[in-house]
């Protein structure tokens, strides 16, 4: 008998996603994707590659899944979220600024000098970032200690952490694993985003990882396997979180790292290069070629 | 100091966690790794159950709970041996809490070679060096109970990261608990004597205390000045001692490397160069024995201070 510990709020708080709220979530995905090469370009550098695999699920995170408030940044009743991938940081700002958080214009601002947009997320510096990250492995234990404080205090707070499938080799991911699982914290959702690659090479051959589902389910993970580029999978996945009680929730995102642009996808060295002015025009092009034709879907 | 009481300062640590809960500290929770018998957080957890939250053996990963426990409101004081916080977590430290600048306490007990019997691996003699390096945080290092238990309680009161390093062996309670204050960031003169200054952090404290007696039956007038801040130093006193004695000795159960004896000679090589002298571990490591036998065999005794501080002022 599971212990029902779930507080959960967002349990039947939303309709099922429409075909409209689809297509305007995909309009949102396209926009931190432009966010991106238009960040990583103006900072002639930074890691396009993580931030453009997550950009449908920062998307779906920061329009749909999360409780907060832009105009409320620090609510403390609000839900978190903890880029434990810190690189990927432009495809967090991407999802912070296109939701209000900040402005827009400011994304070619990141990693300059004087500029708020640091190259790892600064809680202190941009409004909305709940963690500074950076640091793999370190961002998962900040989150558990998060959703364990919501437990402990009894409010009705959900904890969300993103995960790169490189960063999980760190040893304080599993360390963080027990921790959740321990204290049953079904208020805690991670994600990994499985995108195959990391720096030196593909996952597999650097240090294989595999089978991560078999791994979380063992550390007392409920785990759902998930296209992360679907909305329909991605919502289905969160279904599930929040219908879920007593132990936490791992959800696998396998993607396609640099999704969206055609020279960027599965190709190793866009894990952390910023595309040159040619290159980034290209980029442009192909995203707003994307966004007119989700523009004329309606 | 003969027949005086003795105390570890772990086991003034655990009684103080309950005295703040006991008082109104609603928003404290406490860590630990799989000892909370030896760091004495387990007298806090037999009164409050609710509020410790034991981590396994896994340090790093405390130390990012902590962090994620503070952005919630809570203060939480994460422990274990100094070597396990201070060291094998370091880097949590810095990037998790630091960085961030939150509102995390980690209270590192078994700091230093008196841990004894354990050894090397678990003698650690290089945490103040580790945690005087982060930016904003505050380094505390209380020299017997009643100080302990005030830093502990200052630490709660103070907004922002704070590191206190207690011990495990018992050791003379010097201070006065009805007279006794304690301010983050101040240090202390015990006696007064202008021919040589004892700068002294830690179990130091007591055993600068008994070298200035003995000195003082020799004619030499020591100033022992206890710095239980190690961070932020107390500059004023440290160069009023200067100018004042002359000649200044430092005192602590740390490697003479990156502790008290290198922020002091800092301010004084920068602001009033002054004849100095570091007593602590020698840039080598500890081995087993007992804690006692232990800090004779590394000069971290009276007899070594005393001999120091002869041959500074005869020398």
């Amino acid at each position: 008998m599971q212990e029902k510990t779930k507080i959960n709020g967002n349990k039947g708080r939303c309709v099922s996603l429409t075909e409209e709220m689809k297509l305007a979530l995909k309009k949102k995905a396209c926009q931190v994707r432009m966010g991106v090469i238009e960040s990583t370009h103006g900072a002639k550098a930074g890691h396009p590659g993580g931030s453009l695999s997550a950009a449908d699920l920062f998307a779906y995170l920061y329009n749909r899944e999360l409780r907060i408030d832009p105009k409320n940044p620090k609510d403390p009743k609000r839900d978190r979220f903890v880029l434990s991938k810190g690189h990927t940081a432009p495809g967090l700002y991407a999802a912070l600024a296109y939701r209000g958080f900040f402005p827009v214009e400011d994304l070619p601002t990141l990693r300059h000098i004087d500029s708020y947009l640091q190259g790892h997320p600064n809680m202190n510096t941009v409004p909305g970032v709940d963690m500074s990250t950076g640091s793999l492995g370190q961002g998962i234990s900040a989150a558990a200690g998060m959703a364990k404080g919501a437990k402990y205090l009894h409010q009705d707070v959900n904890v969300y952490t993103l995960l790169g499938d490189g960063e999980i080799a760190e040893g304080e991911v599993w360390e963080a694993m027990l921790f959740a699982a321990h204290y049953k914290l079904d208020n805690f959702c991670m994600v990994i985003d499985l995108n195959g690659l990391q720096i030196d090479g593909r996952t597999c051959d650097v240090m294989n990882t595999a089978p991560v589902d078999e791994k979380a389910k063992a550390f007392g993970f409920q785990t759902i396997s998930i296209d992360g580029h679907d909305f329909d999978q991605i919502e289905k996945a969160f279904e599930a979180f929040h219908a879920c009680t007593g132990k936490p929730t791992c959800i696998l995102m396998h993607t396609t790292k640099g999704k969206g642009v055609s020279f960027m996808e599965n190709q190793v060295g866009w894990h952390g290069k910023a595309p040159n002015d040619e290159e980034y025009k290209q980029a442009m092009e192909e995203l707003h070629a994307a966004m007119a034709e989700l523009e004329a879907a309606k | 100091m003969s027949e005086v009481k003795k105390i570890a300062t772990r086991d003034s640590y655990g009684n103080a966690l309950v005295e703040l809960a006991q008082n109104g500290a609603d928003d404290l929770v406490v860590l630990d790794a799989d000892l909370a018998a030896a760091t004495k957080t387990g007298t806090f957890k037999k009164a409050f159950p609710e509020r410790h939250f034991n981590c396994g053996i896994a340090e790093c990963n405390m130390i990012g709970v902590a962090a994620g426990l503070s952005t919630m409101g809570l203060v939480p004081f994460a422990s274990s041996f100094a070597m396990f916080a201070a060291g094998r977590a370091f880097e949590q430290i810095r990037n998790s809490v630091g960085y961030p600048h939150l509102n995390v306490k980690i209270a590192a007990t078994h700091g230093g070679i008196s841990v004894g019997e354990d050894g090397a691996s678990h003698q650690c003699c290089e945490d103040f060096a580790l945690m005087r390096s982060i930016p904003g945080m505050t380094v505390l290092s209380p020299s017997d109970d009643v100080e302990a238990r005030a830093a502990v309680k200052a630490a709660y009161a103070y907004e922002g990261p704070v590191y206190i390093r207690l011990g495990r062996l018992a050791t003379p309670v010097f201070h006065d608990a009805q007279s006794y204050t304690f301010q983050i960031g101040k240090g202390e003169q015990l006696t007064d004597g202008n021919d040589v200054a004892i700068i002294a952090t830690g179990l130091m404290v007591a055993e600068a205390l008994t070298a200035a007696e003995n000195l003082a039956k020799e004619g030499i007038h020591a100033r022992v000045i206890n710095i239980c801040t190690i961070k932020p130093l107390d500059e004023e006193i440290v160069l009023k001692a200067a100018k004042e004695c002359g000649k200044v000795i430092t005192c602590e159960e740390h490697n003479i490397i990156g502790g008290l004896g290198e922020a002091v000679a800092a301010v004084l090589s920068e602001k009033c160069p002054t004849k100095l002298r570091r007593i602590g571990v020698n840039d080598e490591f500890g081995h087993s024995g007992p804690a006692a036998a232990l800090l004779k065999q590394f000069g971290l005794s009276a007899e070594h201070v005393e001999a120091v501080a002869r041959e500074l002022v005869k020398g």
